[in-house]
């Protein structure tokens, strides 16, 4: 067992390494979210003054959603660097030493949080440069990040599976266009559930970014509904701890094709 | 050292089969490998692309798994075992296994870490493999930068870090220019001499094999079909060939029998306008050669003597030339 943390430890480091000699890569992720919350907050400002809304700014709206949309979108491309350990040698390599598999699965979704815990802070550094206020402080803050890491290690477990089962890039191509940009979209990320399609509001009642959303804006709301914070921060974790064992199960698939 | 322990086979194999996908489209990758590898020196496991040298490699490294067949590696089991296999062996694969934007220092203190090594030994060991390979000047600077040659060393360094038993190089010179080649190859002679290591070699150059090997095993189409030292694999075809490429307006087949009728030569070829005989001793015929030539009207342009190489054995064992074979199935893997 503390091989397994030490393992996992080294390979997060390791990754953490190659992202501070290329910082210019998590600035890069940083485009779209900034595009969302600037240019699609200034276009859809009046969009607030709709009922359902609860009265302030759509940018205070748009901002908790963006945020964990961020975090989601770009665990998708987490499965990116096993493609390019499998393309060069270093995943053969530590399959052959005693890295384990888990380990290896842990050690990808432990770098993952990091970035998205950096992300996060600084989306919503944006948003409250750009006028937004919370009531919700330092507790709905830390819920938002918490949500934003546990709809991180979703998506980057999936996608770390994709990587391990398709081994190239195109897959992971594919869940970004046809999973998580629809799934930002069938959330209440952008739009108020009261005000959506009936549909919409169904599919969204079982999608994993709109438990996130719902509960950043909710803990950082003036009195929060700790139950609906909570029963959704449950889910986000059972989901995310059974892609995490899905990924893990996905290396089977990867040697038994080696 | 006891005795045991010397003798004991750092490798075994036996009767590897593996295919790749299912019906129709299924590949036959190895129908039924098997040799042994003694403790200590360098063994080669030649053959042409798509022989099934890589699969062999993969088997014994944990990498894959048999579909039937038995194998141990430093007397561990690979298929029940693998998890002490992976802390006796080291793993050199075909391609880059470095991070670039790390420094060298840094990939091996991490791959020390990785064998459990501590920070501080770690340090140590990487410091000594990085002088002992020449890589000292380098060490700090990204690894993305290096050249060819250097980076190759440094996989091998990498897989030396936890002074495994056996180190398992898969191809290790292909990609790099003559000069690195010729480095690559000298640190691999030198590893022969480390106490206890045996190194397993794959590679499809015969030259390679035949200067590094001390024993080698020759796959082709998934079966091995010659096993010996390249010094015994190449005197068991008995003896030289003596080449006689013929002038303009010589009579070819005058010239074959002359030299046919000479005692001690055996069958005889034509390639082109050169006669190629399959001799027991080339220094011994040569003079009868020239002689029966000579007496037959003949000037040769050119005479030549030369000993068997292992091309000459794998077309003996394959039934085809080593290169034909190295294009036609390089597609195929």
């Amino acid at each position: 067992m503390t091989t397994f943390v030490t393992h996992s430890g080294l390979l997060t480091l390791r990754s953490l390494r190659s992202l501070l000699r290329m910082p210019a890569y998590l600035l890069f992720t940083l485009v779209q979210p900034m595009v969302w919350l600037l240019l699609f907050g200034q276009l859809f400002q009046r969009v607030a003054e709709l009922p359902g809304f609860g009265g302030g700014s759509y940018l205070e709206y748009l901002t908790p959603g963006v945020i964990v949309m961020t975090a989601m979108m770009s665990a998708g491309w987490n499965g990116t660097s096993f493609i390019q350990d499998m393309e060069r040698g270093v995943m053969d390599r530590n399959l052959t030493s005693p890295v384990s598999r888990g380990a290896l699965i842990s050690g990808s979704l432990a770098y993952q949080a990091v970035t998205t815990v950096v992300q996060s802070l600084i989306v919503f550094a944006v948003g409250l440069a750009a006028g937004a206020r919370y009531a919700g402080g330092p507790a709905g803050v830390l819920v938002v990040l918490l949500c934003s890491v546990l709809l991180a290690l979703i998506f980057a477990a999936l996608s770390d599976a994709l990587a391990l089962l398709f081994r190239q890039q195109e897959a992971l191509i594919g869940v970004s266009q046809f999973l998580t940009l629809p799934l930002a979209f069938l959330s209440s990320v952008m739009m108020a559930p009261a005000v959506m399609p009936g549909w919409v509001g169904d599919v969204a009642r079982f999608n994993p970014v709109d438990w996130a959303a719902v509960a950043s804006r909710q803990a950082l709301s003036a009195d929060p509904d700790w139950a609906a914070v909570f029963g959704r921060a449950g889910l986000l974790t059972a989901v995310a701890v059974l892609f995490g064992w899905l990924a893990s199960r996905a290396f089977r698939a990867y040697q038994r094709s080696a | 050292m006891s005795t045991t322990a010397a003798r004991r086979a750092a490798i075994e194999a036996a009767d590897l089969v593996r295919t790749y996908g299912k019906g129709d489209k299924a590949v036959r990758a190895l129908s039924g490998v098997g040799f042994t590898v003694p403790s200590g020196a360098v063994f080669g496991l030649l053959g042409p692309n798509g022989a099934g040298k890589s699969t062999t490699v993969k088997i014994l490294t944990t990498l894959a798994e048999p579909d039937s067949g038995h194998a141990t590696v430093a007397g561990l089991d690979v298929r029940r075992e693998p998890r002490r296999v992976r802390h006796a062996i080291g793993y050199v694969s075909q391609k880059p296994s470095f991070d670039p934007v790390a420094t060298g220092r840094e990939n091996l203190v991490l791959q020390g870490r990785v064998y459990g090594l501590s920070r501080l030994d770690a340090r140590a060991r990487a410091a000594e493999l990085l002088t002992r390979f020449g890589l000292g000047d380098a060490a700090d600077r990204l690894t993305g930068t290096w050249s060819g040659g250097m980076q190759r060393k440094l996989d091998v360094a990498m897989g030396l870090i936890h002074r495994p038993s056996v180190l398992f190089l898969d191809e290790p010179t292909t990609g790099l220019d003559p000069e690195a080649r010729a480095g690559m190859w000298a640190e691999i002679a030198r590893l022969a001499g480390d106490d206890g290591l045996t190194v397993l070699l794959t590679t499809h150059y015969l030259e390679e094999a035949d200067q590094l090997a001390s024993r080698l095993v020759i796959v082709d189409a998934g079966r091995v079909v010659a096993e010996g030292s390249p010094g015994e694999l190449k005197s068991a075809l008995q003896g030289d060939s003596v080449a006689v490429e013929l002038g303009a307006g010589d009579l070819v087949d005058r010239a074959r029998q002359a030299v046919r009728a000479v005692p001690g030569v055996g069958d005889v070829d034509l390639d082109g306008t050169t006669l190629r005989a399959r001799v027991r001793d080339g220094a011994a015929v040569l003079p009868g050669v020239l002689a029966a030539l000579d007496a037959a009207g003949i000037r040769p342009a050119a005479v030549s003597v030369a000993r068997p190489s292992l091309d000459d054995v794998y077309l003996r064992h394959a039934g085809r030339a080593f290169r034909e074979a190295d294009q036609a199935e390089g597609v195929l893997v």
